[in-house]
């Protein structure tokens, strides 16, 4: 009896152990990546302004290109969230189980292609075909700042790599959107539906309520791999370093994941540090973007919301 | 009885197939090996890296000279100019490659890293660079510098536009925008364009010279092959690229002196009769201040000249070796051959590879 327990007792201590120090892990992790962004980041914040890329400031530098992520993240972000949602309901509680299974595995699969391919297909496919619709939107509702245009000829616009990243985090959101659904009280479920509700008022009454905080959680973890994607915004976007809610010219703000990309290979010095100071800010972006989901669902659940 | 028909079918295909094979492998062999420059028993590794302008023409010198020296083994790491300067500086690579010639901090850096012996830059390839346009029903485009640095300031707009016309009085001109477009990412294109327009044309181009596209507008792409993708995709376009991956596109020609000359590998190689080496960086430091106003006939002026980097003096004597005889091959009529045949680069002139061959030769153990 006592050998079961001493061989429970050291699983346990072996389990405890291991998993605290794969947190601690991820803990060391973490402030080393911090630690290196900032030593290499250094140089470029003490840097006279003359030796800097623009020649001016580092927040000149960089303040276009937070706009140009944070934009894009955000297209992503409106039309990833509606769509995920949308699917996520489809495959838990719409479609006939058959169909569900090979829709879901299917959304997934969106989540293997690797992001080269996403970029590829974004200039040689969606770009192209985006044209004549843009060039519509900028003829006709050219007096939104949006759509002011002139129209890309290429179609490598803003617009379009938001929406190629709106696909690329879709499977994330959804698939934690989904597990969550499909986890609602089969109990609620049925009691809404007694009661009279249609399955639509069912659905908005039970299952939206009960998988909010899943959805902003799935949609944080969207938008991080949005904020950060590199190399589909590096081959789509057309980029020219003016700041603009412009959606559909080919001059466009750069994001900072892809300058990195672009400029890096042929950068030495001080531009070396530069860029890495850029990252330094997204890695600031990202964390805050995080910490205040966190404290959205903190605070609706402390609230009862669920 | 079949099935066994089948089987016999089947290894005979295969039979034939790994025999056809075979046979292919030894022809391929005998060929290579006859093209690697000497083959004395040389053995070893040695890393380079630097400039990705070169990266076509140093895998195929390094394919061939593999082929030849069978126990060696070269590696090239396309990392870009400065890293690949950066890296050599700093002792990490054997010989690099750079498409921007080493300033003042760098050289005194590099005297240190080869001390006792002298830094050697030698230019081995240049690539000529095309401006390429996608506009319907213009088959030839004539431009001088000062239009081209208009067209690409963004100060003419439309394809119409009378400072065009008048320098192509055949030509069909559409009555459509101009779209330029440049590359995102910094190169070494971008800076030999943008050095070309702003010695060419300085009145009209007022931006300074740098690996970055300087001005704000127009359409960005990824590497070569983003911008010449833009180019193909677009209507209206115009953008530069290198001549070896323009494929079917348009070129312009360009004016010089009173003639229009089309991009070609010769027309290019000529900027070095009329450009002059930076005097006193060093005796084995060819640095050409790449002269693109010349008149010269039937120059080209818009290419790209990238260098190879290395020390006369090195550790190892295996090092010393390898670097020479490879830099041997590389500056080669064969090695400059092959690179014009694989990476669609201009041979560098006879004169200059005699110029040159003594930094070579100076190559010795420490």
């Amino acid at each position: 009896m006592s050998g079961t327990n001493g061989y429970r007792r050291l699983g346990d201590r072996a389990f405890a152990g291991l998993a605290t120090g794969a947190g601690v892990l991820i803990l060391i992790v973490l402030a080393g990546v911090a630690a290196f962004l900032i030593s290499e980041a250094a140089p470029a914040f003490v840097a006279p302004a003359s030796d800097l890329p623009d020649g001016e400031s580092l927040a000149r530098y960089v303040w276009p290109l937070v706009f140009g992520t944070v934009l894009s993240a955000t297209i992503a972000i409106l039309i990833a969230v509606p769509m995920a949602i949308a699917v996520a309901l489809f495959t838990s509680h719409l479609a006939p189980r058959p169909i569900a299974l090979s829709v879901s595995y299917l959304t997934d699969l969106l989540a293997a292609i690797p992001s080269i391919i996403y970029g590829i297909w974004g200039i040689a496919v969606l770009g192209p075909a985006s044209v004549p619709a843009t060039q519509w939107l900028a003829d006709h509702l050219g007096f939104i700042p949006l759509f002011e245009g002139p129209a890309s000829t290429t179609g490598r616009t803003m617009l379009v790599a938001g929406m190629v990243l709106a696909l690329m985090i879709l499977p994330i959101i959804s698939a934690v959107a989904r597990e969550v659904f499909s986890q609602t009280p089969k109990g609620l479920q049925e009691s809404a539906l007694a009661l009279g509700a249609t399955r639509w008022e069912m659905i908005r009454m039970v299952v939206l309520p009960f998988g909010r905080s899943a959805v902003v959680a799935g949609s944080m973890l969207g938008l991080g791999r949005a904020l950060g994607e590199t190399m589909a915004v590096t081959i789509i976007l057309s980029v020219s370093g003016v700041i603009t809610f412009d959606l559909i010219s080919s001059e466009n703000p750069s994001t900072i994941a892809a300058n990195i990309a672009l400029q890096f290979p042929e950068s030495s010095g001080l531009d070396l540090n530069v860029l890495i100071a850029t990252g330094l800010v997204l890695f600031a972006i990202t964390l805050a973007v995080n910490i205040a989901a966190r404290t959205v669902i903190g605070r609706r659940e402390a609230a009862g919301g669920r | 009885m079949k099935l066994s028909k089948w089987m016999i079918a089947l290894t005979l295909t295969l039979v034939l197939a790994l025999g056809v094979a075979a046979c292919g492998e030894d022809t391929s062999d005998a060929g290579t090996s006859g093209t690697g420059g000497e083959t004395t028993a040389l053995s070893g590794e040695i890393a380079g890296a630097g400039a990705s302008s070169q990266e076509a023409a140093m895998n195929a010198w390094i394919a061939a000279f593999q082929d030849a020296n069978p126990d060696v083994t070269l590696s090239y790491d396309p990392v870009g100019s400065g890293g690949g300067r950066e890296q050599f500086i700093a002792g990490g690579t054997s010989f690099g490659g750079t498409d921007s010639t080493m300033d003042e901090d760098e050289l005194a850096a590099v005297a240190e890293r080869c001390a006792p012996g002298d830094y050697i830059e030698i230019p081995v390839y240049i690539s000529p660079i095309a401006v390429a346009y996608n506009v319907d029903g213009v088959d030839e485009l004539n431009l001088s510098p000062s239009t081209l640095a208009r067209i690409f300031d963004a100060k003419i707009t439309k394809w119409d536009d009378p400072a065009i016309a008048k320098e192509n009085p055949d030509a069909d001109l559409p009555d459509t925008n101009i779209v330029v477009v440049h590359r995102s990412d910094e190169s070494g294109t971008t800076e030999n364009f943008v050095d070309y327009l702003s010695q060419a044309a300085p009145n009209d181009w007022p931006h300074e010279v740098d690996g970055n596209w300087p001005t704000k507008g127009g359409e960005a792409a990824n590497g070569t092959s983003g911008v010449i993708g833009a180019i193909k995709a677009g209507s209206g376009t115009i953008g530069y690229a290198d001549l070896s991956q323009v494929g079917d596109l348009r070129t312009v020609a360009v004016k010089v002196g009173d003639e229009y000359v089309a991009p070609s590998a010769e027309a290019a190689g000529k900027i070095f009769e009329a450009s002059k080496r930076i005097p006193g960086q060093g005796e084995y430091v060819f640095a050409y201040d790449l002269d693109r106003t010349s008149a010269t006939a039937g120059l080209y002026p818009i290419s790209l000249v990238s260098y190879e980097m290395a020390c006369t003096a090195y550790d190892g004597a295996e090092e010393a070796a390898l670097v020479k005889a490879f830099y041997g091959y590389v500056t080669s009529e064969e090695g400059q051959q092959a690179a014009a045949s694989t990476a669609g680069s201009a041979p560098i002139p006879d004169s200059l590879r005699q110029e040159i061959a003594p930094a070579v030769e100076a190559i010795q153990t420490r």
